[in-house]
C-alpha cells in the first residue's frame, strides 16, 4: 500500500517535469502546423476566410504555371546552394579538423558561431552595398579597369546570400564530424601507400558521412526555406517558394493559397531528409 | 617535407579567405556605420555619428527596442524554464514514447521559418492571440526551447547519477533535491541558455515580421527599412544590435567554459 502511494507520488513529480513540453508545443507547435494543413482547404470570400473543405486552393495552385517554375527555381537554387557550401566547406573543415592546433581550432569554432548571433538581414544588406554596381567590389575591380559587373538582382547574389546564411554552420558540423575521425586510421592509410587525394575519399569522406550529410541537409532546409538572399539580392525574379508565400500572404491576403505552398515545401524537406538520412545510415555495399 | 607544408599552408590561407568572407559583411556595416556618404562606397567618406543621431533620437526606434528587449528577456525565460523541464525529463527518466517526446521538442528549428511564420500568424488570429507582443513572445518561446533544452542537457549529462540520490538517502524530498542539488549543478547551462535564447529572440525577424502586427521588434523595423532603400540607418542599427547579442553570447560562452571546468573537477 505505502508502496503504491510512493509510486502515484513519484508519478506526479516525474509528470510535472514531462508535461509542460507536451501542453506547450500541442499548442503552440503542432496546433498551428496542423492547423496550416485544414486552411488549405478553406476559402476566401469577401476578404474573410471561411472555413470548409473545398480543394479549390490546391487545384489554382497546381495549374499554375508560376507555382511550378517558382518551385522548380527554388529546389534549383537550393540543390546548388548546398553542393556549392559543401565543396566550399569542405578544405576549411579538413584543415581545422587536420592542420592546426585545438586552440585554434576552438577560437575558430567560436568565430563561426559570431554570425550566427549577427542580423542576418544587417549582413545581406550589406551585401547589398559590396556587390552593388557603384559597390566596393566594383569600384575596387575598376580600379584595375575590369567591370562593372552586374552581381545584384541575379543568381550570383542569391547564391552569396545563401553562403552567408550556411557557410559557417557547414563548417561547424564538418569540423565535428572531421575531428572525431580516428588518426591513426589516417595514419594507417597512409601507411600502406594510400595517397593524401586517396585517403580523403576513401577513409576520411565515408567515416564523416554523417556528419557530411546532415550538413549538407541543413544547408538545403536554410536555403529552400529562406526569403532574404532571393529577394535582396536575387532581385525576386523569380520569385521563389518563400516569396510566393510572403506575397499571397501579405499583400493578396490569400491565406489559404499560400498554405498550399507551405505544405509543398514541408513535405519537400520532409522527403529530402528521409532521403537524407537514410543515405547517411546506409552501410556501404561490400 | 616541402610539398606537406605547401599544402598546409595552401589549406590555412583559404581558412583565411573563408573566414574573410564570412566577415566580410559584418565589418563592413560596422565600417559604413559611420561613414557620411548616403550611398557606401569606396573610397569612404568622413567619419560621422549621424546615422547614430539619427537612430537613437527616432522615438519609433526606442519603441521598438523596447518591444524586443520584452520579447527577448520573456521568451528567454519561458523557453528556459520548459527546456529545463523537458531537458530534465530527458536525463532522469525512461519513458514510453521517448523518441517522439524528444522529436516534438527538438524538431521546431527544422522548420523553415517562413512556414512557421504563417502557421503562427493563422494559428494565433484564430485562437485570437494575434498582432500583440504576446504573440511574438509565444512563437520566440517555441523557436528558442530547443536550444535551451540542449544545453541544460549537455550539463545535465555530466552530473553524477548518484548525486540526487544521495540527496534523496540524506532525507530529501524529490522537490528538495531538485532545489538544493540539480537546480544549483545545472545554475551555469540556466544563465547561458538565458542569454543564448535571448540573443536568438533579439534577431530573429520572419516570424515576427508576420505576427507582430503594429507592435514592431528592432529587425522587424530593420527588414522594412531595407526594403525602402539603401539607407545607412540600417548599419548603425545593425551595429548596436549586433553588441547587444555579441555581449549575450560571450557572456554564455565566459559561463560556459568555467562550467566545462568545474564538470570535469568534480
Amino acid at each position: 500500500m505505502s508502496q503504491l502511494i510512493k509510486k502515484r507520488r513519484i508519478d506526479s513529480y516525474a509528470l510535472a517535469w514531462r508535461l509542460p513540453i507536451i501542453v506547450w508545443q500541442l499548442l503552440f507547435f503542432v496546433g498551428p502546423l496542423l492547423f496550416l494543413i485544414a486552411m488549405s482547404f478553406f476559402l476566401v470570400k469577401n476578404y474573410r476566410m471561411v472555413e470548409t473543405f473545398d480543394l479549390a486552393n490546391w487545384a489554382r495552385m497546381f495549374s499554375k504555371d508560376y507555382f511550378w517554375s517558382s518551385y522548380l527555381y527554388t529546389f534549383g537554387m537550393a540543390s546548388l546552394a548546398t553542393v556549392v557550401a559543401t565543396l566550399i566547406a569542405f578544405p576549411a573543415s579538413y584543415a581545422l579538423a587536420f592542420k592546426v592546433s585545438d586552440n585554434v581550432r576552438r577560437w575558430a569554432v567560436f568565430f563561426l558561431i559570431v554570425p550566427f548571433f549577427t542580423s542576418y538581414l544587417v549582413r545581406t544588406f550589406s551585401w547589398y552595398v559590396i556587390l552593388a554596381e557603384s559597390g566596393i567590389v566594383n569600384s575596387i575591380l575598376g580600379n584595375v579597369g575590369l567591370g562593372p559587373f552586374k552581381m545584384l538582382n541575379t543568381p550570383f547574389g542569391t547564391m552569396v546570400g545563401f553562403m552567408t546564411l550556411v557557410l559557417p554552420l557547414l563548417v561547424i558540423l564538418q569540423t565535428l564530424s572531421l575531428s572525431q575521425i580516428d588518426k591513426n586510421l589516417i595514419e594507417a592509410a597512409h601507411n600502406l601507400g594510400c595517397g593524401r587525394i586517396r585517403t580523403i575519399y576513401a577513409v576520411i569522406i565515408p567515416l564523416a558521412k554523417i556528419g557530411l550529410v546532415v550538413g549538407a541537409l541543413f544547408c538545403f532546409i536554410l536555403s529552400f526555406g529562406d526569403f532574404v538572399s532571393p529577394y535582396y539580392l536575387g532581385g525576386s525574379s523569380p520569385p521563389t517558394l518563400s516569396i510566393l508565400i510572403i506575397d499571397t500572404t501579405k499583400s493578396g491576403q490569400q491565406w489559404p493559397r499560400a498554405a498550399v505552398v507551405a505544405i509543398c515545401m514541408m513535405t519537400t524537406l520532409f522527403v529530402m531528409a528521409f532521403l537524407a538520412i537514410r543515405f547517411a545510415y546506409r552501410k556501404p555495399a561490400s | 617535407m616541402i610539398k606537406d607544408a605547401a599544402i598546409s599552408f595552401t589549406l590555412k590561407a583559404y581558412l583565411v579567405a573563408l573566414f574573410i568572407f564570412v566577415f566580410a559583411p559584418i565589418v563592413t556595416s560596422v565600417v559604413f556605420s559611420f561613414n557620411s556618404d548616403r550611398f557606401p562606397s569606396i573610397p569612404l567618406g568622413d567619419f560621422t555619428f549621424h546615422w547614430y543621431e539619427l537612430v537613437l533620437n527616432d522615438p519609433d526606434m526606442l519603441t521598438a527596442a523596447l518591444n524586443s528587449l520584452f520579447v527577448a528577456v520573456v521568451s528567454a525565460v519561458i523557453a528556459t524554464a520548459i527546456g529545463f523541464c523537458t531537458a530534465y525529463s530527458d536525463y532522469r527518466y525512461n519513458f514510453r514514447f521517448k523518441g517522439p517526446y524528444l522529436a516534438l521538442a527538438l524538431l521546431p528549428p527544422t522548420i523553415p521559418l517562413i512556414i512557421m511564420a504563417l502557421a503562427m500568424l493563422a494559428w494565433l488570429s484564430k485562437i485570437g492571440l494575434s498582432g500583440s507582443v504576446l504573440s511574438i513572445i509565444i512563437a520566440h518561446s517555441v523557436l528558442c526551447m530547443p536550444f535551451a533544452m540542449a544545453i541544460i542537457r549537455l550539463r545535465l549529462s555530466q552530473m553524477d547519477s548518484s548525486l540526487e540520490a544521495a540527496a534523496w538517502n540524506l532525507g530529501a524530498s524529490e522537490w528538495g533535491a531538485m532545489r538544493e542539488v540539480v537546480i544549483p549543478f545545472t545554475r551555469p547551462a540556466i544563465i547561458s541558455s538565458l542569454c543564448l535564447t535571448a540573443a536568438v529572440s533579439f534577431d530573429e525577424f520572419a516570424v515576427a515580421w508576420f505576427v507582430s502586427g503594429l507592435n514592431k521588434t528592432v529587425p522587424v523595423v530593420i527588414l522594412e527599412i531595407v526594403q525602402g532603400n539603401i539607407d545607412p540607418r540600417v548599419n548603425a542599427i545593425g551595429t548596436f544590435v549586433f553588441l547587444t547579442s555579441i555581449t549575450l553570447v560571450v557572456i554564455a560562452q565566459i559561463i560556459f567554459m568555467k562550467n566545462q571546468k568545474n564538470g570535469k573537477a568534480s
